[in-house]
């Protein structure tokens, strides 16, 4: 039995180092992501937003989607959530009586869904092909379909639930916010921002974006101010008493920080925005293969001594034989 | 002694019964690429990944890693005696892998482009998948080359009645086979290291929609555990399966030793999960996770009733409790594989079970393996005479 004991203890050994190596990684620390230099942005004010819903049809417009008939009488376009058919949605948070705004006891509120364009989005980071990229300058977090090979991999991943794949069509593709990339190029803006009646939804630059939410959340109850509508730093303005605010912004430190802002009356929780660590799940994932794997060298040792493993004992094995 | 075909009909009920599944799963293949994912499959945005990523991939790999496992005993640990094992472990990984392969192919919903995943400048090297992809990709070709000695060995019959530079050909390639083979046998240790570990690190972007009792940053670790666990419990089970099947003597007493080094990857498996969760505090998810606890428990008692099971010599001498042992083993671990991908991935408002044909694609992808290694063990020389096996292990006892 000696002779099994040291080879069980050999091979536990084997396996031991493997886990071993493994546990060691997550120690090895990965940069944590940061704003690129000239993010861009949107903020969300929950207290502003009356549920129009002009930013849900604007949208359509903006980026070729057809509305979602969710009625019996197919009449009414009415996207229950986000899917490969909406980019942008908006949802209502009631409870009770709901008859105060913004408030979540008796009360009611609206929160706009779209894609946050992470600062290190867990989409990007796990396509395998490059199809989902951020950019290096603004910050947009944009689809590839020509790379796309389907896997759906950023589907299960985001932790926001943001990209759609179409699983009724032949020739299917992901469906996702990329803040309308495509008009920026023209110099306008996200068309969900222009059309926002009350400046609920802000386009602007992300520094910006942050102060912006920072002045909102200093000013007291009732006071009066100045909120401006499509972008943060448009002179078009309407003056209102100030509502009462959550004591932070959602986004800043999300999973890594987002670049889509949100302020609200109700608990983002209540809103389906999602209480998350400060450390994107990604930045863990990463962590761990670019230490097993950095300069494929431990994959080459591992190879090597393999090589010589089988080598002499196949050279030994023959020699039993004979 | 070398392998010899075990011969015998091709046309049984069991390959008929094979062969009507691999139809009905062409059908229904065929609609799925004729008319998208959504008329077969009960894929959503919460779950976008069903029953053939669970269980065809991720579990089906693992299911072909007794290649793998044996090879590390053979060559690592240097035990000859279980030589003969190899080439019908290399036989089930390499369907297994096709399989696995195969059944991504299906998957994706792009698979036009899926050469993507083979050419450098789409590569991203953050995500975890692509070295998955790359890997498993190279690991199926070295499967069929290291396979490919059985087939030459056949063809080598044949070309050996006629003579002439035919047969100096096979004979050529037999050569170069033999001499190069240890680099494939070397190649097909290390790259199932890579990806069984990293189908674990695949988890890990999936953060909060993972119940903590799963989601761990050593899943790799786990995986890779898991890998080796199966390996093992495969070959014993499909060893036990051919000596009952094809009524060949049984090999029990090799795999008497062999279970061995199962019973050992499998106790290290639940030492190492119960230190992490323990280490990370998670121990209370087992009370407050409803019907996950029970899954999590269910995992590792199948894994600790089949250690038990092994710990009596008598016991791990009887085919019978090899095979119930190999089979505890492996539900404790392909059901580790499935919960961890599929049943403790949580998304508030989103539901997902297989639907008919999903199931019906899957089945059919068993039976094209179990098809497969019928017709090529009858046909090719893949399998030792049982007395030459259990002599190898009595010599070296």
């Amino acid at each position: 039995m000696g002779l099994t004991r040291r080879h069980f203890l050999r091979g536990t050994a084997v396996a031991g180092a493997a886990c071993a190596v493994a546990t060691v990684t997550v120690t090895e620390v990965r940069e944590e992501k940061t704003l690129p230099p000239k993010a861009v942005g949107l903020l969300f004010d929950s207290t502003l937003c009356v549920g129009c819903k002009a930013c849900v049809t604007a949208c359509r417009e903006a980026n070729n989607t057809y509305p979602e008939l969710n009625t019996e009488d197919k009449l009414w376009d009415v996207p229950l959530d986000l899917s490969a058919r909406t980019l942008t949605v908006i949802k209502a948070y009631s409870e009770g009586s709901a008859e105060n705004k913004d408030q979540e006891n008796d009360g009611f509120a609206f929160i706009k869904k779209s894609c946050l364009h992470c600062v290190d989005p867990s989409c990007v980071s796990v396509c395998p092909v490059s199809a989902m990229t951020k950019d290096p300058v603004t910050g947009v977090v944009s689809y590839d379909p020509n790379n796309c090979i389907g896997c759906r991999y950023c589907v299960e991943a985001c932790p926001f639930g943001v990209p759609r794949f179409e699983y009724d069509k032949t020739i299917a593709r992901l469906r996702k916010c990329e803040m309308c990339k495509q008009r920026q190029v023209d110099g306008k803006i996200p068309a969900c921002a222009e059309v926002c009646p009350n400046g609920a939804t802000l386009f602007g630059s992300e520094t910006r974006l942050r102060a912006e939410a920072e002045r909102r959340l200093m000013l007291t109850v009732g006071e009066r101010a100045f909120f401006p509508r499509k972008t943060v730093d448009s002179t078009d303005t309407h003056e209102k008493p100030s509502s009462r605010y959550n004591t932070k912004t959602y986004g800043l430190t999300e999973v890594g920080g987002t670049q889509v802002l949100y302020l609200a009356g109700v608990s983002f929780e209540k809103l389906g925005l999602p209480t998350l660590p400060e450390k994107s799940f990604v930045s863990t994932s990463e962590k761990i293969q670019h230490t097993l794997y950095k300069g494929m060298i431990a994959p080459a040792v591992l190879f090597s001594g393999l090589l010589f493993a089988v080598r002499r004992h196949a050279n030994h094995n023959e020699k039993e034989k004979e | 002694m070398s392998p010899k075909p075990v011969g015998g009909p091709y046309i049984t009920g069991t390959t008929i019964l094979a062969a009507l599944m691999v139809a009905i799963m062409g059908t229904l293949v065929l609609a799925r690429f004729c008319f998208g994912l959504g008329t077969v499959t009960n894929l959503n945005d919460g779950y976008s990944w069903g029953l053939w990523l669970a269980y065809d991939v991720v579990a089906g790999t693992a299911i072909g890693c007794g290649g793998y496992a044996i090879a590390l005993v053979v060559y690592v640990l240097n035990k000859g005696h279980y030589h003969p094992l190899v080439r019908p472990a290399i036989l089930a990984s390499m369907f297994g892998y096709a399989i696995g392969g195969t059944s991504v192919l299906i998957d994706i919903s792009r698979w036009w482009n899926f050469w993507h995943i083979l050419w450098p400048t789409y590569f991203n090297l953050n995500s975890v998948m692509i070295e998955v992809a790359l890997c498993i990709s190279i690991y199926t070709t070295v499967l069929i080359l290291e396979f490919a000695p059985a087939v030459v060995e056949k063809v080598a019959g044949w070309t050996r009645q006629r003579g002439g530079n035919l047969h100096a050909l096979t004979t050529t390639v037999e050569k170069v086979l033999d001499k190069t083979i240890f680099v494939l046998v070397a190649l097909g240790m290390t790259l199932p290291t890579m990806h069984q570990s990293s189908l674990g690190t695949m988890l890990i972007p999936f953060g909060y929609f993972i119940n903590p009792l799963w989601q761990t940053p050593i899943l790799p670790a786990l995986y890779l555990l898991t890998a080796l666990s199966i390996g093992y419990a495969i070959v014993m089970f499909e060893a036990t399966l051919v000596s009952d099947r094809f009524a060949r003597p049984s090999e029990a007493r090799i795999l008497g030793l062999l279970s061995r080094y199962m019973a050992a990857v499998g106790a290290l498996f639940l030492l190492v999960r119960c230190i992490d969760i323990l280490y990370r505090g998670k121990v209370h998810y087992i009370f407050t996770s409803h019907g996950l606890g029970f899954a999590f428990l269910g995992e590792n008692l199948l894994i600790l009733i089949a250690i038990i099971l092994l710990l009596s010599e008598h016991r791990r001498l009887a085919p019978r409790y090899q095979f119930i042992a190999a089979m505890c083993i492996m539900s404790g671990c392909v059901l580790y594989r499935i919960d961890s991908y599929l049943v403790a991935y949580h998304r508030a408002g989103w539901h997902y079970f297989p639907s008919a044909p999903e199931i019906l694609i899957t089945f059919g992808m068993i039976a094209v393996e179990v098809l497969g290694y019928i017709l090529i063990v009858r046909h090719f020389p893949v399998l030792y005479s049982a007395k030459h096996v259990n002599a190898q292990a009595l010599a070296t006892e």
